[in-house]
């Protein structure tokens, strides 16, 4: 329409960073937000380790201890892996389907926002009166106002504003995937790291729901004097429970379906070879996501809910074992015979396999009721949880950014500190877990601030605290190649590691417009495909030219500050805080919808000058 | 930009001319998938708490069958009155539109103001959302219906009032059609809550 604007909004600096849309840049805010948080909860976990690295310490004591362990719970998965798999989802998934951008742009920024503003609302606890304390699960009674501090205000606001931004970019990814795919890329060429931020998206849409009502639930008897969990009054602690669960258990699939997918892509990369099963693959995938929602009891065996009950659910975990195992032996029929390379990126992802599985195998032994009654509450229950999303998820987004990386920022991440910062981390972790499966058995019970000595619990826990060390030294090692890759002046290649997917054929980084002209998708592997047939690039499916492109806006931020500042109103029962809040939140939705975005055009000649051949 | 005289060269279903009408309705259904798992845990919730009347009045002796059904009549009706905007977006004529989104709107205005009456007449009855898990079940489920209903009114307001400047076009087409899915849905759901909160409820004593 001839009203567009047919230049881009001159913005830099901060500016830029506020009011972006650009799913490239937001990947890139994702990512600083979550390795912030990343680093705290980090903190945290190092201080807990410090408190039970001798009997009868007291380097934080009791009090301090329970907060700690809820925030370094809440922190990591709430804001810390979850923006990170975020900030991948966003750098690649647009790229790896051809797209220019994500269906929702503006969405997009606003996902981002809401869940900073809620990490920082929650984070603020530690400066005004005290961090919540009951755990990240946060089971009433014990997370009702008679039982734990006003820090619990903070966990139920902050989680319900980052949990809006995590469900509206879940949407968001769904949509994209669906109707933004290039010409030629069918659903069963999609790479898998497209295929498992797919079903992730699914999960987060189905699950997030469900903790937001067990919330708003909690949120009324602790603020409203609601009687949902009040067992004086009627209330029943097991609807917490349940709530918590529909939402808790596919939450864990959400997290590892995406390192899934990066360790299917790397994998693959660097053995040079095509993904070995792939429909095997995506079926495992899409049935790991359809059980991901049958399961949730087992984390409630001993809530008393029957012998039939408990029969079934352990019966439905034990099945997810079947597709996971299906995509472990996929992973190792694609290695196998093919021209392996270990890259950093690819040492994260090999040795993920192995980690995960240790992992996945404690996981059965707990799907066992009788069992988990002798396991249950212990550091049992802690090493396998941490084997799985640290072993299993951190690794994986460690694979994934030394992989994506250069495609990301342009530049390439120190391999000689890239190897540095595997090795400390990799047996950091290991000393760290593994003596937390005997601890568990010898019977250790899982959040207790401290434990006496002479009762077999000394090495263990001693060992533990060394093997944290470990892993500082390996995040510190990682933030110092970050910083040397900033530094150095050497730009990344276009396709680095000799790739497959579509990402490598533009730029490194992609120009704002992704895509000069659309690619014509012909395969699985659709850029090896090309490379193999002799081509150049992507034999394009369009003409050259104008690209349109959407406006920046500053209304994602406002709108998440008017939620941000009606959430103090809440906290304090302000309640003209709270209005005013959340008038500032409703201005900018009105202003949203009536005033249209026309965008702007980006023109062919300024395409041409930007150079977008690889 | 849009001109009152585009409805000459407004497409067919404008809706889902453009590819980002198409994404929003895709991204819309999507969300109301959402909302079912939303409503879905207030209705599990409210089930498990709907005989825990700590001493208060139970849903026997509060409901009253002319009153909710009054309200369920007002909000159905107005399920048809979207159904009459829609058709009439896709004649294409914004006059139509205008004419059977403000009878919705005053429809459910209606539906609000007898449920505002509803709530004030419990409260006096001692039925609150602090008496019992059934009040707090209750009062959170129904209001959470209510202030849908509530946004929803605003929304059909905003868009009506942004559509006499920019007239119909295949960027407002979207909204009009987005915001009767919405009405749609808020109507679904009173459905059940008519059906378990009040039907249920007057039957009494515990189901099962």
């Amino acid at each position: 329409m001839s009203a567009h604007a047919s230049h881009a909004p001159k913005r830099s600096g901060l500016w830029d960073w506020l009011t972006t849309v650009d799913h490239k840049k937001i990947a890139i805010l994702y990512l600083i937000a979550g390795g912030l948080f990343f680093l705290v909860g980090g903190f945290e976990a190092l201080l807990i380790r410090l408190q039970l690295m001798y009997p009868e310490a007291s380097v934080v004591g009791a009090k301090t201890f329970n907060e700690l362990i809820t925030m370094h719970g809440t922190t990591m998965i709430f804001l810390a892996v979850m923006p990170v798999i975020f900030a991948l989802m966003n750098a690649v998934v647009p790229l790896q389907i051809g797209a220019r951008d994500v269906a929702f742009p503006f969405v997009n920024a606003l996902s981002f926002w809401l869940f900073f503003f809620g990490g920082v609302l929650m984070n603020t606890s530690w400066f005004l009166g005290g961090a919540p304390d009951a755990g990240w699960t946060s089971y009433p009674t014990l997370a009702l106002n008679q039982y734990s501090g006003h820090g619990v205000d903070f966990y139920v606001l902050g989680l319900q504003i980052a949990g809006l931004g995590t469900l509206i970019g879940g949407i968001n990814f769904l949509v994209t995937i669906i109707n933004m795919r290039a010409p030629g890329m069918t659903f069963m060429r999609m790479p898998m790291f497209t295929w498992s931020s797919f079903v992730t998206s699914g999960l987060i849409l189905f699950a997030f729901p469900a903790i937001t009502v067990g919330l708003v639930l909690l949120m009324f008897d602790r603020l409203f004097g609601g009687n949902f969990f009040n067992p004086d009054a009627g209330g029943n602690v097991v609807i917490w429970e349940h709530l918590f669960w529909i939402f808790g258990h596919p939450e864990v699939y959400i997290l590892i379906l995406p390192a899934f997918g990066v360790i299917s892509e790397v994998v693959s990369t660097f053995s040079k070879k095509r993904l070995f099963g792939y429909s095997s693959m995506v079926f495992a995938t899409a049935l790991i996501g359809f059980l991901a929602f049958m399961v949730w009891a087992h984390h409630m065996f001993t809530t008393g809910l029957g012998a039939i009950a408990n029969t079934l659910f352990g019966l439905a975990t034990m099945l997810i074992a079947v597709p996971t195992g299906i995509k472990i032996f996929n992973w190792l029929l694609t290695m196998w015979g093919g021209q392996i390379t270990f890259p950093t990126a690819n040492l994260w992802a090999v040795s993920f396999i192995p980690t995960f599985t240790i992992g996945g195998m404690t996981g059965v032994m707990l799907a066992i009721p009788p069992a988990n009654y002798q396991y249950h509450d212990s550091y049992f229950v802690v090493a396998h949880f941490h084997y799985v999303i640290v072993g299993g998820l951190v690794f994986g987004l460690f694979a994934g950014l030394y992989y994506w990386w250069p495609k990301m920022f342009g530049k390439m991440l120190n391999e000689t500190l890239g190897k540095w910062n595997f090795w400390t981390f990799f047996i950091g972790f290991h000393l760290t877990f593994f003596p937390q499966h005997f601890l568990g058995l010898m019977g250790m019970p899982r959040r207790v601030f401290t434990y006496l000595k002479d009762q077999n619990l000394d090495v263990g826990n001693f060992i533990s605290t060394i093997g944290v060390f470990g892993m500082t030294i390996g995040t510190i090692l990682f933030l110092v190649n970050v910083a040397v890759t900033a530094k150095s002046s050497k730009r990344a290649p276009a396709d680095p590691w000799d790739g497959r997917s579509l990402e490598w054929s533009i730029p490194s980084p992609p120009p704002e417009y992704n895509f000069a002209q659309t690619p014509l998708v012909r395969g699985l592997d659709a850029f090896w495909i090309e490379k193999m047939a002799g081509n150049k690039g992507m034999t394009p499916a369009e003409p050259l030219g104008d690209i349109h492109m959407p406006s920046p806006s500053f209304l994602p931020f406002l709108m998440s500050v008017g939620l941000f500042i009606a959430g103090y109103g809440f906290l304090y029962h302000n309640y003209v805080v709270v209005v005013i809040g959340l008038i500032v939140t409703f201005a900018c939705m009105i202003a949203r919808s009536v005033k249209d975005d026309p965008g702007y055009h980006i023109h062919e000649d300024e395409i041409e000058d930007k150079g977008v051949k690889a | 930009m849009a001109t009152h005289h585009a409805n000459a060269v407004l497409p067919d279903e404008p809706e889902k001319a453009t590819l980002e009408g198409k994404n929003k309705i895709l991204g819309f259904w999507l969300f109301l998938g959402g909302e079912t798992v939303l409503f879905g845990s207030l209705f599990a919730t409210f089930i498990a708490l709907r005989d825990q009347v700590n001493g208060g009045p139970t849903g026997q002796e509060l409901f009253e069958l002319p009153l909710v059904a009054s309200a369920t009549l007002l909000l159905l009706t107005s399920s048809m009155t979207a159904v009459m905007a829609t058709q009439a977006l896709h004649k294409k004529n914004l006059k139509q539109i205008q004419v059977w989104l403000t009878i919705t709107v005053l429809l459910g205005l209606g539906f609000l103001g007898l449920e505002i009456y509803e709530f004030t007449h419990y409260v006096h009855e001692g039925h609150k959302i602090s008496s019992s898990a059934f009040g707090s079940a209750f009062y959170t489920l129904v209001g959470f219906h209510g202030g849908h209903v509530a946004f929803g009114i605003l929304w059909i307001i905003l868009l009506q009032v942004s559509a006499t400047k920019k007239g119909l076009t295949v960027v407002t087409a979207p909204k009009f059609y987005l915001a009767s899915l919405y009405w749609h849905f808020i109507d679904v759901v009173w459905v059940f809550i008519f059906t378990v909160v009040y039907l249920m409820g007057m039957i009494g004593g515990k189901v099962g």
